[in-house]
């Protein structure tokens, strides 16, 4: 990828300290790019803290430490008020459509909300531009005057876009944007997201636990496991060759809607569930449930590694000159020679 | 359907099921007739609203009266008409020949009981089991769904168990009583995808020991490919396609089949844009005459807005409704 970066992230960290020496590692040292114009799709089932991260990257949750790079201003350190500056351009698009809008506010209150915050527009301005938005997500701009319980979820999920949209922002976070839909309108959804980022140029972080979509709309794919990200590659590769055993793992269960290829898929059964975050295991978090799991895997951490090019990883009983684990002899961790 | 009644397990024949609600009468199911042949799989598919889930909670007679009822129809299980019986009677075969799932283990279970309690009330009930054989039984099932350590985990609240193993206890109470049907309504979409496949993993491996029928409700067509037999697809109220599941995704013979089809994205191919279905499912309290998806059809003609559309045989056991049905499935 030649295009510049957007956002950087740098070791991030949201700790949740629960009392009694309780701590919830929600993100835990996570590092990332995203470049200008790319959909990064975060990927992780529920509990590994991919909400949080996003979360934390447009500070609605305070990180605990370490840096996110808007352009070159490090949103973690900015005061309120420039904070709200840069906001401007950082927005999000919330899983529940029935939660994230006022049901007192009409539809044009909510869309025209931010523009006069933002002093972006003023009177009969406001009003052409939220028609404009409305138009643009594909609502008829007659809804202008209803309140939000009047529409379907797929609706008002567009009226959820149509408020992102109105301070023209370039990053969009969309956490879990289609969760809640149905299936016919999940792809009229994603579509329009896409639409969007093409016309607009936006870049967009994608969270999402439904892989079929992540691979759909994603140019690379963040997976994450107990607040850690365990492999990046571009969205293809990670589903043809997935180098990591949970990865392995997550993308064998997911249903291919042919029965063709059901009747004859081998699945990585995991044994047992996501280990709690509160004392989550020592060493690799997966160890609890890998298949390939070794002793060294119970006490080192692994980090990403360049396995191939632009195909980070991290596990310890792979290496770049010996990428595929299946290969690997039994008990042998190349990641650590 | 082309097999005789004799040989189906459950037969349902003309199913209607109709809400009063302040906005008008909702048909929710409108005529809806299948079989289900013994040890067999039938997947119902549908997307909110479309009634797949209101059909089943009327074959175990579970429609809350009012707003619901079951307007007319008769469903024959084991040669019984289920909706003539004594709600006695029907508490009988409810539990004990006909099981169900839900999408949410926690709305089943009971918060304030012991999970070996809950269990050993299914089997002193039915089976009229002492409590000593109950528990055992209890125990036997919570090992037979894979919950690691049962004997000492039984005495858990639903509470303490994640969403996977909750899930698991709701099928290990299902099949207590080794009915001959288990409808299961959306069981794993609530989890994850690794527990998902855990949990279908087990549907699978049960109903080949039990030859237990299953009628398997979801929106997921992934998870209807990989479970199914058979499959209806829902809409409306209405069942617009019945087939074997095989045919139905190699050969649809109906236009919002089709479109639903086309607008999953495949994990395993490389796609351009998605198909998507345009506009919104139809209000089914005020359905227009002629055919429910007309406006959201991509090759809708003038007799569609028109006239409700035939059930079309398209071969024995693959149906669709629509007026263009062989047009659809020869195309």
């Amino acid at each position: 990828m030649v295009a510049e970066t957007l956002i950087a992230i740098r070791d991030l960290k949201v700790h949740f300290n629960l009392g009694g020496n309780r701590v919830v590692k929600a993100v835990d040292g996570v590092t990332l790019d995203i470049a200008t114009g790319e959909t990064l799709g975060l990927v992780g089932e529920s509990g590994c803290g991919k909400s949080t991260l996003g979360r934390a990257v447009l500070r609605l949750t305070e990180p605990t430490s370490g840096q996110v790079f808007y352009r070159d201003r490090d949103l973690a350190h900015l005061s309120g008020k420039q904070l709200r500056e840069e906001r401007r351009h950082l927005q999000i698009i919330f899983q529940d459509p029935y939660a994230s809008l006022n049901p007192r506010m009409t539809v044009g209150q909510i869309v025209g909300e931010p523009l006069e915050t933002f002093r972006l527009a003023r009177g009969r301005e406001v009003e052409r531009r939220v028609q404009e938005l409305l138009e643009t997500v594909g609502l008829s701009k007659r809804f202008i005057k209803r309140y939000p319980h009047e529409f379907s979820g797929g609706q008002r999920q567009r009226i959820g876009i149509a408020r992102a949209l109105a301070v023209d922002p370039d990053f969009i976070v969309a956490d879990e944007p289609i969760s809640a839909l149905d299936v016919s309108i999940q792809a009229q959804i994603m579509n329009l997201l896409e639409k969007l980022r093409r016309e607009k140029n936006l870049t967009y972080l994608f969270i999402s636990h439904d892989l079929r979509a992540i691979r759909h709309v994603s140019d690379r794919v963040a997976v994450m496991y107990l607040g850690k990200l365990v492999e990046i590659a571009e969205a293809k590769t990670i589903y043809q060759e997935p180098l990591m055993p949970y990865t392995k793992a997550l993308i064998s269960a997911v249903p291919v809607p042919d029965p063709q290829i059901e009747a004859t898929r081998q699945r990585i059964m995991l044994e047992g569930d996501v280990p709690s975050p509160i004392n989550p295991p020592a060493g690799c978090p997966f160890h609890t449930r890998c298949p390939w799991a070794i002793d060294v895997c119970k006490e080192v951490v692994p980090q990403l590694v360049e396995i191939k090019p632009a195909h980070f990883a991290a596990c310890v009983r792979i290496s770049p000159k010996m990428p595929h684990i299946e290969d690997v002899p039994p008990g042998a961790a190349p990641g650590l020679d | 359907m082309s097999a005789s009644a004799d040989g189906a397990l459950l037969e349902v024949r003309n199913l209607r099921t109709y809400f009063d609600t302040d906005d008008g009468v909702v048909k929710a199911v409108d005529d809806v007739s299948f079989q289900l042949q013994r040890g067999e799989t039938l997947g119902i598919v549908g997307e909110s609203g479309s009634g797949k889930s209101v059909t089943n909670l009327s074959i175990i007679r579970l429609i809350q009266e009012p707003p619901g009822k079951i307007v007319s129809g008769e469903v024959i299980f084991k040669g019984q008409d289920i909706l003539s019986l004594r709600p006695a009677a029907v508490r009988k075969i409810r539990g004990r020949r006909i099981a169900m799932i839900f999408q949410d283990p926690m709305t089943s279970l009971n918060p304030f009981m012991k999970i070996s309690k809950q269990l050993m009330e299914m089997t002193q009930l039915h089976l009229g089991h002492t409590k000593t054989q109950a528990y055992e039984h209890a125990i036997r099932m919570l090992e037979t769904v894979g919950i690691p350590d049962a004997r000492s985990r039984a005495g858990s609240y639903p509470h303490e168990f994640s969403g996977g193993m909750r899930q698991r206890v709701m099928i290990a109470m299902a099949l207590s009583c080794e009915p001959e049907l288990l409808i299961a309504d959306e069981p794993t979409t609530a989890l994850d995808v690794t527990i998902q496949a855990q949990i279908l993993e087990l549907i699978r491996k049960l109903k080949q020991e039990t030859g237990t029928s299953v009628i398997l409700i979801t929106h997921d067509l992934g998870v209807v490919a990989g479970m199914t037999d058979h499959v209806i697809v829902m809409y409306a109220g209405k069942i617009f396609e019945q087939a074997k599941t095989k045919e139905l995704f190699a050969r649809p013979g109906n236009p919002y089949t089709k479109g639903l089809l086309r607008s999953v994205p495949d994990p395993t191919a490389e796609q351009g844009k998605l198909y998507q279905i345009p506009g919104l499912p139809p209000d089914v309290a005020h359905l227009k005459p002629g055919c429910p998806f007309a406006e959201r059809c991509d090759r809708v003609e003038e007799i569609c807005r028109r006239e409700f559309p035939p059930f079309v045989e398209l071969t024995p056991d693959h149906h669709s409704l629509c007026h263009f049905a062989n047009e659809v499935y020869g195309g």
